[in-house]
């Protein structure tokens, strides 16, 4: 009995291995030989693939699984290409019902597609968060009409659900858990952000706008409806990647940002930064690009609600020491921090800011502030929310053309 | 009424078979006749012309034989500002192999795989084929594979590897400029050099020899002709230019404000001159862990600092560079590139 349940797992083992070798090739050609405007079912079940799958050049395809976690695509042990599955010039492609798992690098990238849709994915590295994970989990750049909905990123050592350089977005129902930033637009334009939840990341939401890239500013981005809490993960991205600079303990981050609208979220138990708006000079990197704006402008954040528990920041590092001096100006943390490096240019002769350029903070539950004078020094640290007291026009919804 | 509908009954029959043999791509490299007797000693047939490049990609230390067909009776027009306009009907060929002994070419080969770039009216088409064990001919094959090599390398190394063979999606990751499919080596100034042609025993200048055999017309006198350096081979150029010329064909092919990797804002074309977009001082922007924990693509004076080497020397499928075609380090331009960010100030 024991030899022949022996043989028997030993020939199990060969013919798995063999099969899926094969898989990748069946996906593969699947993948080169579509079709415009057909449908590329995945089986249900798990399949290692040792090379990134890629689909190019193809218009109205739909790549389905039977649903998150009934088809799973694992790249550990991955030897050839960087990402797990790469989508590069298309026309209305979906993404669907699928968990794409441990690649090297990013789990999906898409790159120079007009119309993406990912819709119940799961992009996710297993085991603990680690800086030698993958930098993005869902990773469109470059796109037009971008929707993502249902899916849920964890582990990224960057950016669970990354949107960059894009136009015309929605990042809706959506989970990131166990990454450095949960979800984050960056350079992107049009993007409604909302109904999902960010919890147990380094910082849940970030929307930045960075220096010597193809599409140069990002804007009219609206967060709201979303749930971002317990973002307290230690940060364990790489050094050198501008998200190894956020501080553990931040829900939200705009940074150098230009026409955003932050409502009826809640932002809860993020222990350093309910809500951070910044300067790229706050950074304190250079700046070489000459069209690259630096600074944060026409920002609204209002109808939110935010609470954490009493205590200190929980930031190490550089962040550290300010949250000290923070702490000076008062017994608590507040929940809302600005740098208050503004752009001379957006002053009116009285030195106050040009009304569509103001940063405007009202009718937050809980709301406190502070506004770090960082271009003086931090000289004058100040509390007061008055001059923040103000209403921008709502921002307009993307039109948005996604299947 | 019934002529007319078996008429045009035959008339779809006849459509459909042309488009049918007009889309057929041979199975087998043999049947195209690029080559004449045993097609594993790669003796190109009239019309079918060797060429070699001064300064090549890397891949893992395959050898490559390369082969223009230029359709009959027409001819390339000369540009010195990109790769040459080949006409419609042209075809590359390359056969990638690993001697067996590189110190020692007398000890025989193992051809891999040959990739063919035909120029077709809808534009380039990239095929490849996979030699099979025999040598006997190569096949085609769109899903790519992964084989072992092994050889002794030039300094007298046992080495074993694994080589990938691309799928037909993965050549247009390489040859790609705004998402149209395209030559990359083939250049005026990469063919600017000496090749030993059958028959002469001597080196021969390639686009004078393109010249006098009427494939490249309208070309200036020589010495107007830019050319590559040769990366390993400074008495053909300064470290600078070494360099640029081993990053231009090596990664500008991505890392160009037209190619794949413009989402990074780094540029490694020969012509680039903005320090920033060089990467010197340039942080990164979708590195990830590519990054290695390194601040800049390039700090000055500090190769060791600068993540262009830690990406170039990695062979880590998440971090390495290029993100095809290389699972070796190329020590040897490691050297020289180590050496022109040490030399920069």
């Amino acid at each position: 009995m024991k030899p022949a349940l022996l043989l028997l797992t030993t020939w199990l083992y060969a013919s798995t291995l063999y099969a899926q070798s094969d898989v990748q090739k069946r996906y593969q050609t699947k993948l080169i030989m579509a079709d415009d405007g057909s449908t590329i079912e995945l089986d249900a079940g798990s399949f290692t693939f040792t090379s990134s799958l890629s689909l190019q050049d193809k218009k109205r395809i739909v790549i389905r699984g039977k649903g998150i976690d009934k088809t799973v695509l694992s790249f550990k042990g991955q030897t050839d290409g960087a990402e797990g599955l790469r989508v590069s010039n298309g026309e209305n492609i979906v993404i669907e019902n699928l968990t794409v798992q441990d690649t090297k690098g990013d789990g999906i990238k898409t790159m120079n597609v007009k119309g993406i849709t990912f819709r119940n994915v799961k992009v996710e590295w297993t085991g603990p968060p680690k800086s030698t994970n993958g930098g993005y989990g869902l990773y469109p750049v470059q796109c037009d009409n971008v929707l993502i909905e249902g899916c849920t990123a964890i582990g990224a050592s960057d950016a669970g659900i990354y949107v960059g350089q894009s136009r015309g977005i929605i990042v809706k129902n959506s989970k990131a858990y166990h990454n450095v930033a949960g979800i984050e637009i960056e350079n992107s334009r049009d993007a409604d952000v909302f109904d999902n939840e960010a919890y147990e990341n380094t910082g849940g939401i970030l929307v930045f706008d960075l220096p010597d890239l193809v599409q140069k500013q990002g804007g009219n981005v609206r967060v709201f409806n979303n749930h971002v809490h317990d973002n307290n993960l230690p940060n364990f991205a790489p050094e050198g990647n501008i998200v190894a600079s956020v501080a553990e303990g931040t829900g939200l981050l705009i940074l150098a940002a230009n026409g955003i609208e932050v409502f009826n979220n809640r932002f809860i138990r993020n222990q350093s930064i309910g809500t951070g708006i910044i300067s790229y000079l706050f950074t304190q990197r250079t700046i070489t690009d000459q069209a690259y704006y630096p600074f944060s402008t026409a920002i609204s954040i209002h109808d939110n609600v935010y609470e954490r528990n009493p205590g200190p920041a929980s930031a190490r590092g550089s962040w550290g020491e300010l949250f000290k001096d923070i702490l000076k100006t008062g017994p608590q943390m507040p929940h809302i921090l600005y740098d208050g490096i503004v752009d001379p240019a957006t002053l009116e002769p009285n030195g106050k800011p040009l009304p569509d350029r103001r940063i405007c903070i009202r009718n937050n539950k809980n709301q406190s502030l502070i506004t770090l004078d960082a271009g003086q020094g931090f000289k004058n640290m100040s509390r007061d929310a008055v001059p923040f007291d103000c209403q921008l026009p709502p921002l307009k919804a993307p039109a948005l053309n996604a299947r | 009424m019934r002529t007319y509908l078996i008429a045009a009954w035959l008339l779809t029959f006849w459509l459909t078979l042309v488009s049918w043999q007009s889309a057929t791509v041979p199975e087998k490299l043999s049947d195209y006749g690029f080559f004449t007797g045993d097609l594993a000693h790669q003796r190109p047939a009239a019309g079918v012309v060797p060429y070699t490049l001064n300064t090549p990609l890397f891949s893992d230390y395959a050898e490559k034989l390369r082969f223009i067909q230029l359709p009959p009776g027409q001819s390339v027009t000369y540009t010195d500002t990109a790769v040459l306009h080949f006409p419609v009907g042209t075809t590359l060929i390359k056969t990638f192999y690993y001697p067996h002994d590189f110190r020692d070419p007398a000890k025989g080969r193992r051809l891999l795989e040959t990739r063919l770039l035909v120029h077709q009216p809808g534009g380039w088409k990239a095929l490849v084929y996979v030699w099979n064990p025999e040598q006997t001919d190569a096949v085609l094959e769109v899903a790519g594979d992964t084989k072992t090599v092994q050889y002794v390398d030039a300094q007298g190394t046992a080495r074993q590897h694994a080589y990938g063979i691309p799928n037909l999606n993965q050549c247009k990751g390489c040859h790609n400029r705004q998402e149209v499919l395209t030559p990359i080596g083939p250049s005026v100034r990469q063919l600017n050099g000496d090749l030993a042609y059958a028959g002469t025993g001597k080196g021969d200048n390639q686009l004078l020899h393109w010249h006098r055999t009427g494939m490249l017309t309208g070309m200036p006198p020589l010495a107007d002709c830019p050319k590559t350096p040769v990366w390993n081979q400074p008495e053909t150029g300064s470290l600078n230019d070494r360099a640029r010329a081993w990053l231009d064909i090596n990664c500008a092919h991505c890392h160009n404000p037209q190619g794949p990797a413009m989402t990074s804002g780094l540029n490694l074309s020969v012509g680039e001159t903005n320090p920033t977009a060089l990467g010197i001082l340039k942080t990164p922007v979708a590195a990830g862990r590519g990054s290695g924990g390194h601040a800049f693509d390039i700090v000055p004076g500090k190769p060791e600092a600068s993540i262009l080497i830690y990406r170039l020397y990695s062979t880590d499928p998440g971090d390495r560079m290029p993100e095809l075609g290389r699972k070796t380090v190329h020590t040897e331009s490691l050297e020289l590139l180590r050496a022109w960010i040490k030399a920069m100030k």
